[in-house]
């Protein structure tokens, strides 16, 4: 199996392709921009539906991945635009395995606030950590001095073919 | 893509037909600022129709909320309509489809709000 990073500094669509054919693994340093976050949420897409998940698991994966780009882009570089975020997409016989990382100030996870306890339901933000543990099977956080890197499991059925 | 909004009225009530993605960035921009628009002319009983809403992440979950608050302690009233499967099970699974008002039919939804 090969295990060779590509970085891209911008990702196109047949990038994608042409990287995921020949590889098992895709790392991507991207701006901290909107628009990367669209581009690591594709990228995801992309990699889940060849991973053989199916049609209800897809978009969860997908969305659970923009959220935590969302999350590096907005809270980790705040759009700054001298710092980049990587997004790494991995597949394994048992796992798909997606790592978004920043470099900002750092995100202690014991300190988000629950978004279902009641003084919290009606605020305007603060889900999207809460919504990526919900449809990842494992969710690790760790700190990069600067930055922080958040690794996203989900683990593939019996049912599903291996890549 | 991103998000469109058609505006039209129904017995009193600002129907807001949505269609697209309601994300972080153009999506939930528009949603506030088209809520913004309705307020400003003096209506605060807005029907929001997520039927065409094909994609929503937190943000735009956010400003869902947002908008429902804003409006409410306006003394207005905001209900949702419509919702796909994805979006009723995000609005399940944080606990929010208890805190809207959501109707799947536009008449009894229009009818729904107080006169």
């Amino acid at each position: 199996m090969l295990r060779s990073a590509i970085q891209f500094d911008t990702l196109r669509s047949e990038d994608c392709f042409l990287a995921d054919s020949t590889t098992s693994r895709v790392s991507l340093t991207l701006e901290s921009s909107i628009d990367s976050v669209n581009k690591v949420e594709q990228t995801a897409e992309d990699y889940a539906q060849r991973a053989g998940f199916d049609e209800d698991s897809v978009p969860n994966i997908a969305m659970a991945v923009r959220e935590a780009a969302v999350n590096a882009v907005l809270h980790g570089n705040a759009y700054d635009p001298g710092k980049h975020i990587t997004a790494s997409f991995e597949t394994t016989p048992d796992d798909m395995i997606i790592r978004i990382a920043d470099q900002g100030p750092g995100l202690d996870p014991d300190t988000i606030p629950d978004p279902l306890a009641p003084e919290n339901i009606l605020r305007g933000s603060g889900r999207g950590i809460f919504l990526i543990r919900a449809f990842m099977d494992e969710v690790h956080f760790r700190q990069l001095h600067p930055g922080t890197e958040l690794t996203l499991i989900k683990h593939k059925t019996p049912a599903q073919p291996g890549t | 893509m991103s998000m469109k909004v058609n505006t039209r009225q129904v017995d009193g009530i600002t129907i807001l037909d949505l269609s697209g993605r309601i994300t972080l960035g153009e999506g939930s921009v528009t949603l506030r600022d088209a809520v913004r628009d309705v307020l400003a002319k003096g209506s605060n009983k807005i029907l929001l129709n997520l039927g065409d809403i094909s994609y929503i992440d937190s943000s735009g979950i956010g400003e869902l909320v947002s908008a429902f608050t804003t409006v409410k302690n306006g003394g207005g009233e905001l209900k949702l309509l419509n919702l796909t499967k994805k979006v009723h099970d995000l609005l399940q699974i944080t606990k929010l489809y208890t805190v809207f008002d959501i109707k799947d039919d536009e008449a009894s939804a229009v009818a729904a709000f107080t006169s």
